[in-house]
């Protein structure tokens, strides 16, 4: 029995009607790992052991049973959120060796949810990349084609969910993070209102953009974890006291009605032609099962990758800053504590980060603060405001998650700008700090690559951009292709 | 209009050459960051890109817009002035690179 | 050429919380180092702040309490710089939008004038670690990072290092009599840093300002701003430039040194911090803590004289003193006699006090004791004289004075015929004396009731005694 094909909804079906137990639910799960994860490098930490204790403590106590959300269910985390006990390296050196001495907020969720902790997935450092390139630990591989990258930066949680290594994941999304490694792995990944899950726990790279959200293999499964994660913590000051729906029992509703928005800003020439196709034909897809088609304009969508990049930097130098050497992580010693900082950091992070940082202090040093930063947070209002008056005329908007499917590793690691443009259709999201989700929407011919749609609602709206989502999913065959390893 | 994506690179590359200098030695030191000189060479000059690239936020007039800090609007979220208990000693001490006498140790401070 | 000194103060106080700013760990002072922590004042990856609603209060009451305008809205900013003693590496504070602004200090002055000190602003931010310096390290204890510290910022008002002194002195008056700090110097609940600069008097323009840090204690302000304006002033008077640098006060040396200035290049890069949501002062949060507000020196003054019936120069010196006034006001409030207990306070007290160099936080009587010590002289228990002596030993060994007078056996004699065995034995050794008041010389009896003080040890009730002699003298 290939227990790990299942998706969260099935797999809990089984083991309430104890069909099967958490122990052999983890151990189908360890198996796959062992025998694909050579290939991906999708994990760089796992504890079998530890896994199946936690398995085994679930079933003596009967959770699995019951009615916990996840009882018995493996999930996979990113390498950035913290989990007692197990480590958190942000897949940097800086960081080597390091074990957390907390849970994140939807850590706690998880196992109060009956989940177990599977391991931890790789990244690229610090959350900063597009393709999981800018990892320490390794690169991994898409598990449609193993040359080429799975996106990022949660690329190894999307991997392990689109390769049956994991029922679910975590991951993070910055500004695109979670979202464009799903589009490029073949799998839904949901990145929740900002507010909506706690970020305490989960290791900062920009602050007011960051969003902790689950890659799974349906939208059912996207929205029963989401219902898990959501809710009001009060250790984190960002986090929106509303009550969280229950966002399972409002699938099915359908599209009738609803009226999707389409960007005339996001679909461009010199965008991928069979991405756009594919795009395209989700949304007569859309249209045939009955929602409203209305062209929106985001007019400065031209400016988020710009505004993203000053904010999201400025705000990265001063959270990284704390990586010194003096409490945690490695250290490598200098004459004095100035030489020991620089060496230490210098050491520690690798060159993405390092151009990350001196972009964010640059941005917001004496002289170039307001003319840089000031600027992109005023031009990020612009961009937020654009989202409430296209949503004066819509209930989601849909668009293509990236302009491109995946790319071969090594392709365009010597031109962040480049990198930086894969972006263009995620960013957006986080500046405004609404919600969206990517899910299958199609392949590329030679190579079948996965293509990716996103759909997007308004603060608050998971529900209905769960809706919409599922209501094609359901429509479609897409989410069922697995890739051949 | 529409604008291939491809052209569009290309004439944010171009204007690079307008850049205000880009003191890497200077930001690097504030950022305590050590790189070597050909990590200086490289992060100048493709951040000279990437400014270039930024610059087009110049094309706004944005004296009336407020910035965003923030993506909700919550105000006065405080907690209440209660002790919680502190994590143990002996844990956090043993996550440190270098302690002694219950301390972080570093090299000495010079005022 | 004569020239004057611009100062301007900043003090960092310590508020009053229990627990830290931004986590639930404690604030007390003199824990084992590094128990008083946790992953969010550490600095750990992915924790986050939140604010203590405790520390914003009490900033916003100091605000009332020195006339500033609360700020409306006000908000958190990161201020980044590299520190072993800063977990984050950025301090979270307050740049361009203090919870207060605009505010002032009433100091006084000799000769009874009075001067305002403006206060630019006072906000509010998170301390630092403590650091101890070895031979060839330094080490980092945590328990103080995070505490919340509150900045007020002087305009450059002061003219002399006396005027320094009494702001920092009222400042800490109205800090401490509105419950906000201990200001307790040794424990760093408060720390101050100077600007100064000398110019020409009559020249408007300011001179190059220096900042000096590391004064301890309130003396250590006034000692290092009157050594570096005397230095300011030489260097000017030599014709050689005052440069603008950072210099740090070593107490002991009794002088200022210059500071490594290369690490101190302020580029603190500013800017909102993310992780806390700005607060907006409301009418309801001022009018909370205006409620919260100590009574203000002038009604306290007033209500001393009215109550207690003391003379306006007693409770002018009792109120310019809110520990002394609390005191007073405790042994007063139980008392028959305030006026008594304030004569105690006024004379007896702070003489032996200022003797002693001690604080009111640090005297051994209790202000019951005090209420006892007047009810026991009013009611002839014991003389006035035995009072003072009763008080001195209470002021050593803080016992009551009930037990003093009954350990040494001072209770007041006022059995008339012990008495008049004592007046007998005074006029037998005193002839002199004797003949001179029978002569006319009225005085004459103040020396023979002296004698019968001498024999009864002080204890004989002076105005028994007095009745006595006349009666024998005249009657005799
Ligand atoms: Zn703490």
């Amino acid at each position: 029995m290939s227990l790990h094909t299942l998706t969260i909804h099935q797999l809990r079906e089984k083991l309430r009607r104890g069909n099967v137990s958490a122990r052999e639910a983890t151990q189908s799960l360890l198996d796959r790992i062992q025998s694909v994860d050579g290939k991906l490098k999708a994990y760089l930490w796992l504890d079998a052991e530890d896994a199946l204790a936690q398995a085994d403590a679930i079933d003596r106590s009967g959770i699995a049973k019951n009615g916990k959300l996840l009882g018995g269910v493996p999930v996979a985390i990113k390498d950035v959120i913290n989990v007692e006990g197990q480590p958190c390296t942000c897949a940097s050196k800086i960081l080597k060796g390091h074990t957390s001495v907390y849970d994140a907020f939807v850590v706690q969720r998880l196992r109060e949810a009956g989940a177990i902790l599977l391991g931890r997935t790789n990244m690229d450092e610090f959350a900063m990349g597009s393709s999981t390139e800018n990892s320490s630990w390794g690169i991994t591989h898409n598990p449609w084609d193993l040359e080429r990258i799975p996106g990022g930066s949660s690329g190894g949680s999307a991997a392990a969910v689109a390769a049956d290594e994991a029922f679910a994941a975590l991951g993070s999304d910055t500004g695109g993070s979670i979202r464009q490694p799903a589009s490029l792995c073949g799998c839904v990944g949901f990145k929740p209102t900002y507010g909506r899950v706690s970020r305490y726990g989960l290791v900062a790279f920009a602050s007011s953009l960051d969003q902790v959200g689950p890659f799974t293999k349906d939208v059912a499964d996207g929205a029963l974890m989401l219902r898990v994660l959501a809710g009001h913590d009060p250790h984190d000051t960002t986090s929106v006291p509303q009550p969280v729906p229950d966002y399972t029992a409002g699938l099915g509703k359908g599209v009738k009605g609803l009226r999707i928005g389409l960007p005339k800003e996001y679909f461009i020439d010199g965008m991928d032609r069979e991405v756009e196709a594919a795009v395209r034909a989700a949304i007569k897809k859309l249209q045939d099962l009955g929602a409203e088609i209305v062209e929106i304009s985001l007019p400065h969508t031209d400016y988020a990758v710009a505004v993203y990049y000053l904010i999201a930097t400025a705000e990265a130098s001063a959270n990284l800053a704390r990586f010194d050497g003096v409490r945690y992580g490695a250290r490598v010693t200098g004459e004095d504590v100035i030489d020991m900082y620089g060496k230490t950091r210098g050491a520690g992070f690798g060159p993405e980060v390092k151009r990350r940082i001196i972009l964010g202090t640059y941005a917001l040093s004496a002289g170039y603060h307001d003319a840089y930063y000031v600027r992109a947070q005023k031009v990020r209002t612009l961009i937020r405001q654009d989202f409430e008056k296209a949503f004066e005329r819509c209930d989601v908007i849909v668009t293509p998650t990236s302009p491109e499917v995946a790319f071969r590793i090594g392709e365009k690691t010597d031109d962040p700008l480049k990198m930086y443009l894969c972006d263009i259709f995620t960013i957006s999201v986080n500046l405004a700090g609404i919600c969206g989700v990517s899910l299958p929407c199609g392949f590329t011919n030679d190579p079948r690559l996965p293509i990716g749609l996103q759909v997007l609602g308004k603060p608050f709206g998971e529900e209905t951009v769960l809706g919409v989502a599922h209501a094609y999913e359901q429509a479609t065959e897409w989410h069922k292709a697995r890739p051949n390893l | 209009m529409r604008k291939p994506v491809a052209r569009r690179y290309d004439t944010f590359l171009n204007m690079a050459n307008d850049t205000n200098q880009f003191d890497v030695g200077y930001v690097a030191h504030l950022a305590r960051l050590h790189l070597s000189d050909s990590e200086k060479q490289k992060i100048s000059a493709q951040l000279k890109d990437t400014l270039a690239y930024v610059a087009k936020l110049n094309e706004l007039d944005v004296s009336k817009v407020e910035p965003t800090a923030h993506a909700t609007p919550l105000a006065n979220v405080l907690r209440r002035d209660e002790v919680r208990p502190s994590i143990d000693r002996a844990t956090i001490l043993k996550n440190a690179p270098e302690q002694a006498r219950d301390l972080f140790i570093v090299p000495k401070i010079v005022e | 050429m004569q020239y004057e000194a611009v100062i301007g103060l900043e003090v960092h106080v310590q508020l009053k919380t229990k627990s830290k700013m931004f986590c639930g760990c404690a604030t007390e002072f003199g824990g084992s180092p590094n128990t008083q922590v946790c992953p969010v004042c550490l600095g750990y990856p992915g924790v986050l702040p939140v604010m203590n609603e405790e520390a914003v209060s009490k900033t916003i009451r100091t605000g009332l309490m020195i006339g500033s305008k609360v700020a409306g809205f006000s908000k958190w900013d990161r201020k980044s710089y590299f520190y072993p003693d800063m977990p984050k590496n950025y301090q979270i504070s307050q740049y361009d939008l203090p919870l207060c602004a605009e505010g002032a200090v009433e100091i006084k002055l000799d000769g009874g004038k009075t001067k305002a000190i403006g206060v630019t602003r006072a906000h509010l931010e998170e301390d630092v670690a403590k650091s101890t310096h070895f031979e060839t390290t330094s080490g980092v204890d945590f328990n103080r990072a995070g505490v919340p510290l509150m900045e007020v910022v002087s305009e450059p008002d002061m003219r002399s290092p006396e005027e320094a002194f009494a702001y920092i002195t009222a400042l800490k008056e109205i800090l401490v009599s509105g419950g906000i700090s201990d200001c307790d110097m040794e424990k760093g609940q408060l720390r101050c840093d100077s600007n100064v600069s000398v110019r020409p008097i009559g020249q408007k323009e300011f001179g190059e300002k220096v900042e000096i840090k590391n004064m301890n204690t309130i003396s250590g302000v006034r000692r290092a701003l009157a050594y570096e304006i005397q230095r300011q002033t030489a260097a000017l008077q030599k014709g050689e430039k005052v440069s603008q640098e950072t210099r740090r006060w070593d107490d002991a040396a009794g002088r200022t040194f210059v500071m490594r200035t290369k690490e101190y290049a302020h580029d603190y890069r500013y800017f909102p911090d993310p992780d806390l949501m700005p607060v907006v002062v409301s009418e309801e949060m001022i009018a909370a803590a205006r409620k919260l507000l100590p009574e203000l020196p002038e009604a306290k003054r007033q209500r001393f004289i009215k109550q207690y019936g003391l003379p306006e120069y007693d409770a002018g010196v009792l109120v310019a003193d809110t520990a002394l006034a609390g005191y007073y006001e405790k042994a007063a409030v139980a008392s028959k006699n305030p006026k008594a207990i304030s004569n105690w306070v006024m004379t007896e007290l702070l003489g032996k006090l200022s003797e002693a160099k001690r604080t009111i936080g640090e005297c051994a009587i209790q202000p019951e004791h005090l209420t006892e010590l007047v009810a026991l002289v009013d009611g002839g228990q014991i003389s006035g004289k035995i009072g003072k002596e009763v008080f001195a030993e209470m002021f050593d060994s803080g016992k009551s004075p009930g037990l003093i007078v009954k350990e040494k056996g001072l209770v007041q004699v006022s059995d008339t015929g012990a008495l008049e065995g004592f007046v007998n034995e005074a006029i037998a050794k005193s002839p002199k004396s004797v003949a001179d008041f029978k002569a006319g010389n009225e005085g004459a009896i103040n020396f023979l009731k002296g004698q019968v003080m001498k024999l009864s040890k002080g204890k004989a009730n002076p105005q028994l005694v007095g009745e006595i002699l006349q009666r024998k003298l005249r009657g005799g």
